[in-house]
């Protein structure tokens, strides 16, 4: 068995409003291992983005513990947070939150500039080599506005691999983009995932599961299933499947 | 290296953002090109102010034989003879705050040319008397430090005399006179003055070498007068007391001697020059300061409006890992880019428009060094005082809500 990078146990995340106490995740656990690709599902108001939140050090759990690549989260400072942001995680956003008229090496070089160990000369090299990963090698120079959807993700999804994360965690990467787009995505994880990267993808999309190879559902702030898929999907497959476009 | 990085990162953000940039700066710019205007056209204003109220005399010093007292009777100063040519001398050479001194001996006597005579004042003194007074020549030359050593009969006339002696209006250059049977060559003629603020006609004088007036005239050896210029109006009290001690020394005064002698400024004028100079200043900083806090709020409202803007932006860059510290660095650090740089195009500017006023509107203006160091310095300090708060503002924010944020 491959070790655990995410444990968590007991989670409960509570937020005041006015008089009333929500219960947005109610005393949730599990593990992630390394090397997986896990799909967290559910519906609007499942605890689905809160439980984003909190894998993303973006919030703090109210009570249980959550602890990622060996550190415990809880009571961190926002400095420290940020640090671990900055190290442990990579970031992929459904509206891919690219700086606009900016090119997309330097949209990929982000995470690094706030990381003062990586040298201008090595920032540079590894935004390229992650640009080259999602197969955007020759558009290095390209603004946002210059790019399409699909490749405006993939320059999303070179920045989050750019600090070698030990997970990326991706807010439903593929919900701005058509089917065809997304499978093209999806394949490009799943081709991520096989060179052992661990991928996080919350999503409210059944499809999107098939292609991970397990799913968490939740259901009002608890886990209501996860199993191990046995049947993965091949998106590039399914790519195949989709009726021929004319160019 | 952290700093470098947030440099760039504020340099980018200045650069994507030109007509944004540009605007802001607009602010400062003007801020600080019409600050350096205003004040050069103060300073402008101010010198031409000073060189007018210096023109009428204002840092004259005259120094005359006090009053005695003979048998309990107090003596007229003019009839003293206690100032003496080396009571002169000790003041031109040990006083620090005179530009220039001149003996002087009067006398009023019968200006005479051919069948013409006209009664006038003569005066004599050294050179430097013209600057004392500040009045230049009309035509003709001064007499020099040779003439008053040589005590040569030469004369410099006013333009009352001229008019009086010479009605036929000749050149009264080169020709001679007789002051009280005594005949002078007039060298030159005194540009017109005009009467004093006492009626006194300024131009009804002679005016010739000391020693001359002394020995030919008079027939005196002490002087009725000295008469001198501090450097400058602010100087002048302090020139008064100083040329105080000297004489004090000079005429071997204890310290329960009353001084005899008498030692004045031109106060009033003083005063008018400073009042008016001090409210002028005034006036200045006032205009210069609402511009530059005007300056000052353009940049706070900018920054203001583009925190918000980047609300987005900032969820992102605190996701991927960026401090609050870090933001806060990048938004102070475009205000402080900003500000210096629209400061340093608002200097360029005013520079650029004091001249223009100068060559094509005639104005007097003057530049003063500091009025581009100060009007520089607040802008950068308001840029960061400016700058700070919605710098801060974007560092406390969530990143989860500056993410969600639309």
């Amino acid at each position: 068995m491959s070790k655990a990078i995410i444990k968590i146990e007991d989670l409960k995340r509570e937020f005041t409003m006015g008089t009333e106490t929500v219960h947005a995740l109610k005393g949730i656990s599990f593990d992630i291992k390394e090397g997986e690709f896990v799909t967290i599902m559910g519906s609007s108001g499942s605890g689905k983005s809160t439980m984003l939140n909190i894998l993303g050090c973006l919030d703090q759990p109210t009570s249980g513990t959550y602890e990622i690549d060996g550190v415990r989260v809880k009571d961190l400072s926002r400095n420290e947070l940020a640090t671990i942001r900055n190290e442990k995680i990579g970031f992929i956003f459904q509206s891919y939150n690219l700086l606009a008229r900016t090119s997309a090496i330097e949209n990929v070089e982000l995470p690094l500039l706030y990381n003062s160990k990586v040298s201008t000369e090595e920032r540079r090299k590894r935004a390229i080599e992650a640009l080259e990963k999602v197969g955007l090698g020759d558009r290095l120079h390209h603004t946002p506005s210059q790019l399409s959807g699909g490749q405006q993700q993939r320059v999303a999804i070179a920045r989050s691999l750019v600090n070698n994360p030990v997970m990326i965690l991706a807010d439903e990467a593929t919900g701005n983009l058509d089917t065809r787009t997304s499978y093209e995505i999806m394949a490009l994880f799943q081709e991520l995932n096989k060179q052992g990267i661990t991928i996080t993808f919350v999503t409210h999309e059944p499809d999107i599961a098939t292609f991970s190879s397990r799913t968490i559902v939740l259901k009002d702030g608890e886990v209501m299933q996860d199993y191990n898929n046995h049947k993965v999907q091949s998106a590039a497959n399914e790519l195949a499947k989709l009726p021929k476009q004319d160019d | 290296m952290r700093l470098l990085n947030l440099l760039k990162i504020a340099t980018k953000a200045i650069i994507l953002n030109k007509t944004r940039t540009l605007l802001t700066m607009l602010g400062i710019i003007i801020g600080v090109a019409s600050v350096i205007a205003m004040l050069a056209i103060g300073e402008g204003s101010k010198e031409s102010i000073r060189t007018n109220i210096s023109a009428m005399g204002s840092n004259m010093i005259t120094i005359k034989a006090g009053a005695d007292v003979r048998g309990g009777v107090r003596q007229e100063a003019s009839v003293m003879e206690s100032l003496t040519l080396s009571d002169f001398e000790a003041v031109k050479e040990s006083a620090t705050l005179l530009s220039y001194s001149s003996p002087v001996v009067d006398g009023r006597g019968q200006v005479i040319n051919g069948s013409n005579n006209w009664p006038s004042s003569i005066y004599g003194v050294n050179p430097e008397y013209l600057n004392i007074k500040v009045v230049d020549l009309q035509s003709g030359s001064m007499f020099t430090d040779a003439d008053v050593y040589s005590a040569s009969k030469v004369a410099v006339i006013g333009q009352t005399v001229v008019d009086n002696v010479f009605p036929d209006g000749q050149d009264p250059v080169g020709q001679m006179i007789r002051f009280n049977n005594i005949p002078f060559k007039v060298i030159g003629v005194l540009e017109e003055k005009g009467e004093n603020t006492f009626g006194q006609d300024q131009d009804d004088v002679v005016i010739a070498p000391y020693t001359t007036v002394q020995k030919r005239i008079l027939a005196i050896d002490h002087l009725n007068q000295i008469m001198a210029s501090a450097v400058s109006e602010e100087e002048a009290p302090d020139a008064v007391l100083e040329v105080s001690n000297i004489l004090r020394e000079q005429h071997k005064l204890t310290a329960s001697d009353e001084d005899d002698f008498t030692v004045r400024s031109m106060e009033e004028l003083i005063s008018t020059f400073s009042s008016t100079s001090e409210m002028l200043t005034i006036l200045l900083v006032a205009v210069a300061s609402i511009s530059l806090l005007i300056g000052g709020i353009g940049i706070m409202n900018i920054m203001y409006v583009s925190v918000k803007e980047r609300t987005k932006e900032i969820g992102l860059r605190m996701a991927v890992g960026g401090k609050g510290s870090d933001i806060l660095m990048q938004f102070l650090i475009e205000a402080i880019l900003i500000s210096i740089t629209g400061g340093v195009l608002g200097v360029i500017l005013g520079l650029g428009a004091t001249v223009f006023i100068e060559k094509f509107l005639n104005w007097p203006t003057s530049v003063a060094v500091y009025s581009i160091v100060i009007s520089f310095a607040v802008c950068a300090v308001t840029g960061i005082f400016f700058g700070w708060y919605p710098a801060r503002k974007a560092s406390a924010l969530d990143p989860i809500t500056a993410l969600r944020y639309e």
